[in-house]
């Protein structure tokens, strides 16, 4: 699977993520920044890394969301391509407008960064065929802005199709319906606020993580 | 010419900022304050002959999200 990683200023997990990738593809990601227009020839997976893209200025994504990198990652999304959106990479796929929603800062106005409980809602998809159904996994959260919010008939249409695929297991952020991550209607752009690459060894304290990466390099290949 | 932005969050849309400043306020015994929301003002240096819909569509491609925000214009004739 050949990878890219798009990072801006400000990103921070960019590296983790590219680790993560390397290790489980066996081969180095692409890190494209994100003033480039064009992604490298053949990139089968997307990964928008978390972090504070050019320090969270005017709404946390808004700016990266319009950087000259993003819309060839939405023509490739369009073409099916595997996009992940993580932490930040969430907010600016919501920003973008490849996820629907926004993500707002937590009820509880504090940044949060601990090891949540995250339940897998669907397995069913590109990304979660190594997970069982309503398994429970424990992901680490670090953010501000994680308090998914969208309309009411949103947010039915994405639990009716399936397009919710984790859930808190605890009370964190306020998300409505205790959203921590949504796929779009192809099933190919996946945002989650959960940090997977940061759950990737046992050094890590929790390696949930690990087998999104490695259902993902199943089904992409 | 000049121009302001005023980004609001829309009605219904929970605003933590804005309850954590009730909150401060009712903390300074300001006892009158029925609600609080917190939003954002921007203000554009604009060439002559800008239109509203040019502001309009800066609001909408960037200024203002507008899943949860709600943008007024305001034009600051003698700037």
């Amino acid at each position: 699977m050949n990878s890219a990683v798009i990072v801006f200023p400000g990103s921070n997990c960019d590296r983790d993520l590219a680790v993560a990738l390397e290790t489980v593809t066996g081969r180095k990601p692409a890190m494209v920044w994100h003033k480039d227009s064009e992604l490298p020839d053949g990139v089968q997976f997307i990964g928008i890394p978390g972090g504070f893209s050019y320090g969270d200025y005017l709404r946390s994504g808004a700016m990266a969301a319009r950087s000259p990198i993003m819309r060839a990652v939405k023509d490739a999304a369009d073409r099916g391509v595997p996009v992940i959106g993580i932490c930040n990479g969430f907010q600016v796929l919501t920003e973008a407008g490849l996820l629907p929603g926004a993500l707002m800062r937590n009820s509880g106005l504090h940044y949060i960064c601990r090891p949540v409980a995250i339940t897998v809602e669907n397995s069913q998809t590109l990304f979660t065929n190594g997970y069982e159904q309503g398994e429970q996994l424990l992901i680490p959260i670090a953010h501000h802005d994680g308090n998914y919010q969208a309309d009411g008939e949103t947010l039915d249409r994405l639990e009716g199709d399936g397009r919710v695929v984790f859930r808190y297991g605890e009370e964190c952020n306020g998300s409505a319906r205790s959203i921590a991550g949504i796929l779009n209607g192809n099933g190919n752009v996946l945002g989650m606020m959960p940090h997977p690459e940061r759950a990737f060894e046992p050094a890590h304290g929790c390696s949930d993580g690990r087998r999104l990466f490695e259902g993902l390099l199943e089904t992409v290949g | 010419m000049k121009a302001r932005v005023f980004i609001t969050l829309k009605n219904g849309v929970l605003d933590p900022q804005g309850k954590a400043i009730h909150h401060a306020l009712e903390g300074l015994g300001f006892s009158g304050v029925n609600d609080v929301r917190a939003g954002k003002m921007i203000e554009l240096d604009l060439a002559d002959g800008t239109s509203d819909g040019d502001i309009e569509d800066m609001c909408r491609k960037l200024l203002a999200n507008t899943v949860i925000e709600n943008f007024r214009i305001e034009r600051l004739e003698n700037a």
